[in-house]
């Protein structure tokens, strides 16, 4: 075993042990915290694949901001106390495990069935593509439109997110 | 290729310094805000009490850990912990000298020179956020919530300013890399004057100068421990070695903020007009690591300064700095550099 | 080889073998004397009422949602800065459009005043009884016969 699969298996090990956690925590405040450690996790896994940017962004967009209002939420309700949260087996579980086990499903059907596709880059490129550098000259130029339209998306959230939000106060 | 054993020594020269260093400036502040208010400070545990700060960490080893029955023991735990962890981690890509030649080997003298460096301190500085969150919601007191989530709103709202006032430095350098941009800084303009981004850049200092003392919890801004209100803010619960390591990662923080402000804005190791000294690379190596300190130091003291003569702001105040004025500034800001090199390329 | 993301995770965990080192002393040589007042969350001395888990203000919330939609746009800006130079006006054009539809958003947060913070409002002591006239001497500037 080379290094980098050590690192992988480690990342990779570490990333389902955490995401496990997040489920079976009763604390929500912890589940919280496994799901960041999982971050974490996703992010070394894209590091071990030269994506930098993509790794940045793990950790200051989702673990640094979309958990830091996962973390907001779960005080504002007051969801620290466990008790409230046990129920007994109700048809949302059931509907919930049956979704997951097609999705499971699906996924052993895609690994066994579907042709490995072929490498199509050298590892120079591979190197070269997960640069911010590289991001900047293809987002700015080739995916131009994707990117102007992103700004629409982003006020139109913000703008559902105030209406929500005052909606619940009043 | 350097060896294993150069790193490591890097590694725990700056640990070993960093963290000498922060117990330092706890002890400086002291003595500093003493000055200030016209008193005495510790003086009397060593020449001029300078040994207070070993009897104070066997104090903090000492004392008892007590923790409220209805807290949440293990994220209490945890809490102090993710605050120290983000405050050392960031110093790791801050280059504090050029390269130095040691053993035969060309050593650069920063630990981790990444090609995202400015956006790996980004992210450890959004972690900062869940050490005080955690640490208020945690204790189950009042006090402690209330200090919790205004540090996080705080830490959050400045956070935006601070991003958006280093794309300006980036647009100059064009480098995510720290040394790069401290290697731009070492260039004149004009002839004489030395291409400091503090020049080259003045408002994004502002902006990140006033966004690093609230990302601090300094005081103006140090309204998650605001002590007649909140009693103790986040860590009103917290004793002995645990509020020790809460105390140790603000003195850390302050030290990662000034070597932070030191790169991006005053040039870092770089001392102008050095190039025709004539002095031997070694020499030279040495006289830019003690530029760097010095820099820092500076930096330091001004921190310590403004937390004792500036009053404490209001939190809706404080919300208004951040939101309707450094947001704004640091987005014009953005805009007017990209028009300035515009105007200068053309 | 170690790479630079190798070199960060050494700091760290000498970092951490430090922190550990004064937690594990700590705990060998420190006192454990609990008792239930001594437990009891610190109110300055008054008996605690409730809980300390009580939902606080939406306005957190709130908050945290408009950092967020920023934040993605800050994250989007340094790929900016880099290719800055090379793609010139063009560059600066396509910027502009943007933050011009996020400021758009952000005026619309401000007029709607989410990022107003309740202002204490001190209530100035009110007197029942009017306030006399007081007929101030009116002092008259005389030249000074000299």
């Amino acid at each position: 075993m080379t290094l980098e699969s050590v690192i992988f298996s480690v990342l990779a090990a570490s990333a389902v042990g955490s995401a496990l956690l997040v489920v079976t925590r009763r604390n929500p405040v912890m589940s919280a915290l496994y799901l960041i450690v999982n971050f974490f996790c996703l992010a070394g896994l894209y590091l071990t694949l030269h994506a930098q940017f993509i790794a940045i962004i793990q950790i200051l967009v989702y673990a640094g901001a979309i958990m830091v209002l996962f973390v907001f939420v779960i005080m504002l309700l007051n969801l620290g106390d466990e008790r409230k949260l046990s129920d007994g087996v109700s048809w949302k579980k059931i509907v919930a495990a049956g979704f997951c086990a097609a999705l499971l499903m699906e996924f052993v059907y895609i690994l066994i069935y579907s042709e490995p596709s072929p490498a199509v880059m050298s590892a120079s490129m591979a190197t070269e593509i997960g640069t911010v550098e590289y991001i900047g000259s293809q987002l700015f130029t080739k995916f131009l439109f994707p990117f102007e339209i992103t700004s629409l998306i982003l006020t139109a959230a913000i703008v559902g997110a105030i209406v929500l939000a005052k909606r619940k106060l009043d | 290729m350097i060896p294993f054993w150069i790193i490591l020594l890097k590694i725990v020269v700056v640990l070993g310094v960093l963290m000498t260093a922060a117990a330092l400036v706890t002890f400086l502040e002291r003595r500093i805000s003493a000055f200030i208010q016209n008193r005495i400070g510790p003086n009397r545990v060593g020449p001029q009490g300078l040994f207070q700060i070993m009897a104070d960490l066997v104090k903090l080893v000492m004392k008892e850990d007590i923790v409220p029955t209805a807290a949440n023991k293990t994220v209490h735990d945890i809490a102090p912990m993710i605050s120290i962890s983000i405050a050392l981690c960031t110093f790791a890509v801050i280059p504090f000298g050029n390269t130095i030649e040691l053993f035969g080997y060309q050593v650069k003298l920063i630990i981790a020179d990444v090609n995202i460096g400015i956006l790996f301190i980004l992210a450890m500085t959004s972690m900062g956020v869940y050490g005080v969150s955690l640490a208020g919601w945690s204790s189950n007191n009042k006090y402690s919530l209330l200090g919790g989530l205004r540090s996080s709103a705080q830490l959050i709202s400045y956070e935006l300013a601070m991003g958006l006032s280093i794309i300006g430095v980036l647009m100059v350098a064009e480098s995510l890399r720290l040394d790069q941009i401290v290697m731009h800084q070492t260039r004149y303009l004009v002839g004489w004057l030395p291409a400091w981004n503090l020049f080259v850049q003045p408002l994004g200092f502002v902006i990140f100068f006033v966004a690093a003392f609230a990302e601090t919890n300094r005081l103006p801004f140090d309204l998650p421990e605001a002590e007649p209100e909140l009693v103790g803010g986040y860590h009103t619960e917290y004793s002995g070695m645990k509020f020790g390591l809460f105390m140790f990662a603000e003195y850390a923080n302050m030290i990662t903020s000034s070597a932070l402000i030191t790169t991006l804005f005053l040039g870092g190791w770089h001392i102008p007009f050095s190039e025709n000294w004539g002095v031997s690379p070694l020499v030279m190596s040495l006289l830019q690591v003690l530029a760097f300190c010095v820099k820092v130091s500076i930096v330091v003291f001004f921190f310590i300064m403004v937390r004792w003569t500036i009053p404490r702001f209001r939190y809706d105040q404080l919300m208004n700095l951040g939101w309707k004025v450094l947001l704004p500034l640091s987005i014009a800001n953005v805009l007017g550099t990209g028009l300035a090199i515009l105007l200068i390329s053309s | 080889m170690l790479t630079e993301f190798g070199k960060i995770l050494i700091f760290f965990i000498l970092g951490a073998v430090f922190v550990a080192g004064g937690l594990i002393t700590s705990w060998i040589l420190r006192p454990n004397r609990p008792y239930p007042e001594k437990n009891r969350p610190y109110e300055c001395g008054e008996e605690p009422v409730g809980n300390a888990w009580v939902r606080f203000n939406v306005r957190f919330y709130v908050i945290a949602l408009i950092f967020l939609i920023f934040d993605v746009e800050v994250v989007v800006l340094f790929p900016w800065a880099l290719v800055y130079r090379q793609l010139g006006l063009f560059a600066f054009v396509e910027m502009a459009v943007f933050l011009l539809i996020l400021i758009v958003g952000f005026a619309y947060v401000w007029v709607k005043g989410d990022l107003d913070w309740d202002k204490p409002k001190p209530v100035v002591p009110q007197v029942n009884r009017p306030m006399q006239t007081i007929q101030e001497p009116v002092v008259k500037n005389e030249p000074v016969a000299t």
